[in-house]
């Protein structure tokens, strides 16, 4: 199979791949760039915790081929803290103790940024129905509510 | 395998009617690319339509709305011009999978993966749209609810891709609405459903009535006796239940593990009489 050349942004770097016509964006990210944080639970597009941002738009990225992404900007978890200081929603579900085995983490964390940049002041009913897309299999979700909730008040005040 | 991103919807449709082996047609994914991860789908070509002019746009027209084939269902319920015209057709695409879903899914993917349980079907034959079909060389408008022939299933030529999606533009004193069946509260796939949309007349008579039920038969069936049932009246508790015993009789639906073919048949009545319920207070009735 020829190889599909791609030129995209990622994190707000310019970066050029060769990938498989049928290979998913998920694999690309982290098979061939080692941008591990994205997760394969599914791979059906049921847990969320491959979770992107690709232009502006919250994206399971085992959804995605790695060929679209041609000319696009993409987000993902790498690109969330600046250096050593974490984003509010990674240092809160942090203090609240919002993860346990930590492979939905990355997806949350991805789909709750989408879900403050367009509702900065959600209820907590908007918050679980904004993250309905990204499965837990330990916390209970009560956490990761509490925690978005405090991530949204300090962004606020921010 | 091949993946092409076509600038033309003519090159698309020359693409796919020129191909030897399996071809399929890439906007959103969330279902194609589920049927290749599950062995369902090898395709020799993928023809992505995103990057084809127009796809990605929801235009307003002198007719009416029309929403191209590559726009996400996110961006259905972003647009409020959309939104205050056909509630309903927007509420049943903004039902389809989660956040992440929405931001890719689309409902000519929607239509032309042809689930009897298609949630923006029902919404979409109850509103009258129309789909534009473009093949090599040929155009064609042709009603929603005769694409899909089956589960799994369309009427589309090989070559043909569904471009737009054609919505009227809304008549006075009109409303739809769209309702699902489902054993969970959110994301799920629907048992039973149903989409209404009305028009009304200056004393708050139904004038003109469209009423489709999912799920329960091999395609979307658009139920003509509820139109009949529904002229005239102001949706009258004895209206209501002849509605319920018509949609109930209309139903050809299967046992499976999501719904026996008695609970089908019941609830179709019940979501039936709440959907013309709530499509008719949209439309200003009292």
């Amino acid at each position: 199979m020829a190889g599909v050349a791609v030129s995209t942004t990622i994190n707000g770097d310019n970066v050029e791949y060769l990938c498989q016509p049928d290979e998913t964006l998920l694999d690309v990210l982290r098979d061939r760039l080692g941008l591990t944080g994205a997760k394969e639970g599914c791979g059906t597009g049921d847990c969320g915790a491959c979770s992107i941002i690709l232009d502006d738009r919250l994206v399971c990225s085992c959804l995605v081929l790695g060929a679209e992404a041609e000319g696009r900007h993409v987000e993902t978890i790498e690109g969330m803290a600046h250096g050593d200081t974490l984003h509010p929603l990674q240092q809160k579900f942090l203090e609240h103790a919002a993860l346990q085995c930590g492979i939905c983490t990355p997806g949350f964390l991805i789909a709750a940024k989408d879900l403050l940049a367009k509702n900065p002041d959600p209820t907590e009913e908007e918050i679980r129905f904004g993250l309905a897309g990204n499965l837990c299999r330990c916390t209970g979700y009560d956490k990761i509510v509490r925690a978005v909730q405090d991530a949204a008040s300090v962004m606020k005040g921010a | 395998m091949r993946y092409i991103r076509p600038l033309s919807i003519e090159d698309a449709a020359g693409l796919l009617a020129g191909s030897a082996g399996t071809a399929a047609i890439l906007a959103g994914g969330s279902d194609l690319l589920v049927r290749m991860k599950g062995g369902f789908i090898e395709p020799d070509l993928i023809v992505d339509i995103k990057a084809i002019d127009g796809l990605g746009e929801i235009r307003e027209t002198a007719d009416g709305f029309s929403i191209g084939a590559a726009v996400p269902c996110a961006v259905l319920g972003e647009n409020t011009a959309l939104q205050k015209a056909w509630p309903g057709v927007v509420e049943a695409a903004k039902l389809i999978g989660s956040k992440q879903v929405q931001g890719r899914c689309t409902i000519v993917g929607n239509l032309c993966n042809a689930s009897p349980a298609a949630d923006s079907v029902p919404a979409l034959v109850a509103a009258g749209a129309k789909a534009v079909v473009v093949g090599p060389g040929t155009r064609r408008t042709i009603a929603v609810e005769a694409v899909p022939t089956g589960p799994g299933k369309t009427s589309l030529a090989k070559g043909e891709i569904i471009e737009a999606i054609l919505l009227d533009k809304r008549l006075p004193r009109s409303g739809d609405a769209y309702l699902r069946f489902i054993p969970r509260t959110e994301m799920d796939i629907a048992v039973v459903s149903a989409g209404v949309n009305l028009t009304l007349d200056e004393q708050g008579r139904v004038k003109s009535a469209r009423l489709a039920l999912g799920a329960v038969a091999p395609t979307v069936i658009l139920v003509e006796e509820a139109a009949e049932v529904l002229i005239g009246s102001k949706l009258d508790e004895a209206t209501l239940e002849r509605l319920a015993k018509v949609c109930s009789g209309a139903c050809r639906p299967i046992d499976d593990k999501r719904g026996t073919i008695e609970f089908r048949r019941k609830v179709a009545g019940v979501l039936a009489k709440r959907a013309a319920t709530t499509a008719y207070a949209r439309a200003g009735g009292k």
